[in-house]
């Protein structure tokens, strides 16, 4: 019996386990919804713990509403939102997918994607089409774009991820070569791309620290400035998406976000404002 | 009086002993009715042997996961079996007891091991050691086999431990006293009787591989292409659930459930094997 289930799934239960947490929420998301007090967010997980920082800053503020913040992935911010699991779906992603098309979308903060390697990599340049010649799998030696020769390790997320997503969509769409590691968080990605120096990743601007160097896409650096800008070419959107019918504690806690406040915290945590 | 409360105890042991079948039961009902409506589209064949994985574009054929997951399992074992048998033996036929009753604890402590930590330990040591010494990614179906062999280790001592504590102390005498050097006794005698325990405890130890999850995805590198070589990257089934089970909906989640099938009855098959083989050892 205990082969079925050895004691290793119990550290991987993360996916699954969202899942039966969002669902656990719609249960309690039911049983509440005579009161206004509670408000839901699920989806994105570049954008949780940023969230969940929102949210504890509004329960300080508004003790009488409740905000409880869930990851779970774009998709499943989507989903969320569609069927009433959570009140506020939460995904970056360039382009909503067709099923979003009924919900109400806010953008409620921008996020930049680094495309980072091993800081003893040579290279701090690339254009947007060195990059996806590199996704795609055509490119594979360091050697060809002006490093040291070496085959080049090509890291990605999961394709549920809203930061992969972006990044196949702002590069023009195509199919990841089947030789790249996924990896399925933003950090994961930065601790592969720290550990290989023959690696490339791309993760949240948020995240960049000095054990991976992000490069200059295009010829242009990936700064905050250069991002608020317009110039840097890899940026998304983080949207909420709601039903058109919104419970007054939801919208308030979107308002919050939105507000002065609540942009703020978001820039300095270092994500890029709405606006 | 006393047998009235008795009775109610039983009762309730018994109630609590269904709860675990039945908990098996709806498992395999869950997962079989979620799978099986996919396989029946998809086909058979096209699921299990198309090596094309793009869930997006409505491909989904797992043949390059089940040969990885079989790779690194099979890989797996050759670095446990030995380490864990010839420990084993050490332990049990040459070292002193008073090294069994410390070394036997401290295997198992082994095992209380989270498999996260088996996975960060591979990351951090493992896969750069494996780039730097042989080349590729680091991530590969070598490091996770290396690591899976570690972790099962204590489920391949322990179990070959227990076959070979079983068998009589007379046939070790025996031996001796025929004129036996002590490894001759033990290699032509103690082994012989003990084989059945001590592949139980290999098909065990697989299927404790088969089923890991954590310390693989972080380890093998995930990616959805047939290893050409163990130091390329690979995914394994129980990664490819993991992995995609948090946002998949529609035909892609039916495919991970169908995958979830294979799997299951993959374990069910090692377990059988398992079972059937200690039972055997029971009757001789």
């Amino acid at each position: 019996m205990s082969l079925l289930f050895p004691e290793g799934r119990a550290g991987r239960l993360c996916a699954p386990a969202q899942i039966l947490a969002v669902c656990v929420i719609s249960v309690i998301g039911a049983a509440c919804s005579g009161r206004e007090g509670a408000v839901t967010l699920a989806g994105s997980t570049a954008f949780q713990p940023f969230a969940e920082k929102l949210a504890e800053e509004y329960n300080d503020a508004h003790p009488e509403v409740n905000v409880t913040v869930q990851g779970g992935g774009s998709a499943l911010g989507i989903s969320a939102a569609l069927n009433g699991a959570a009140q506020i779906g939460m995904a970056d992603l360039v382009e909503l997918p067709a099923d979003a098309a009924s919900l109400k979308a806010t953008i409620v903060a921008r996020d930049g994607i680094a495309v980072v390697v091993n800081p003893v990599n040579k290279v701090s340049s690339l254009s947007m089409v060195q990059l996806k010649g590199i996704y795609v799998g055509n490119i594979r030696d360091w050697k060809d774009i002006g490093g040291l020769a070496g085959p080049i390790t090509v890291v990605s997320r999961e394709s549920g991820s809203g930061t992969r997503s972006s990044f196949e969509t702002i590069l023009g769409k195509f199919d990841l070569t089947r030789d790249a590691i996924i990896q399925d968080s933003n950090g994961t990605v930065r601790e592969t791309v720290a550990n290989d120096e023959r690696s490339i990743g791309y993760l949240s601007y948020g995240l960049v620290n000095q054990k991976i160097k992000a490069i200059t896409v295009d010829g242009v650096e990936c700064t905050t400035e250069l991002i608020l800008s317009g110039k840097y070419p890899l940026v998304r959107p983080i949207y909420f998406l709601t039903l058109d019918k919104l419970s007054p504690a939801a919208r308030g806690f979107i308002d919050y976000v939105l507000g002065p406040a609540g942009q703020a915290s978001i820039v300095a945590d270092g994500l890029l404002p709405a606006k | 009086m006393k047998r009235a409360s008795d009775k109610l105890v039983e009762r309730l042991l018994l109630a609590v002993a269904l709860t675990t079948i039945l908990c098996l039961l709806v498992i395999a009902v869950f997962i079989f009715k979620e799978g099986l409506p996919f396989i029946f589209k998809v086909g058979l064949g096209d699921f299990l042997f198309s090596s094309d994985w793009r869930p997006d574009s409505g491909h989904y054929g797992i043949f390059p996961m089940i040969v990885s997951s079989l790779w690194i399992t099979l890989g797996g074992l050759l670095v446990g079996a030995p380490l864990g048998m010839a420990g084993a033996i050490f332990l049990s036929e040459f070292g002193p007891p008073a090294m069994m009753r410390f070394v036997k604890p401290a295997i198992e402590l082994l095992a209380g091991i989270p498999s996260v930590v088996f996975g960060f330990i591979g990351v951090m040591v493992l896969a750069p050691f494996i780039r730097a010494v042989a080349g590729g990614p680091g991530l590969s179906v070598l490091a996770a086999s290396i690591v899976l062999g570690v972790m099962i280790l204590p489920t391949i001592m322990s179990i070959s431990i227990d076959a070979l504590a079983s068998v009589p102390q007379s046939y070790r005498e025996g031996a001796l006293a025929l004129g036996a050097t002590k490894w001759q006794a033990v290699r032509m005698v103690v082994l012989k009787a003990a084989s059945s325990g001590l592949l139980a405890g290999m098909i065990l130890g697989m299927g404790r591989a088969i089923g890991e999850t954590m310390a693989v995805i972080m380890v093998a590198g995930n990616a959805v292409k047939m290893p050409a070589s163990s130091l390329d990257s690979a995914r394994t089934l129980t990664a490819n659930i993991a992995l995609e089970m948090g946002y998949a909906t529609g035909m892609h989640r039916q495919a991970l459930f169908a995958t979830g099938i294979v799997l299951f009855i993959v374990i069910m098959i090692l377990n059988g094997m398992a079972g059937s083989i200690l039972k055997k050892r029971a009757h001789l």
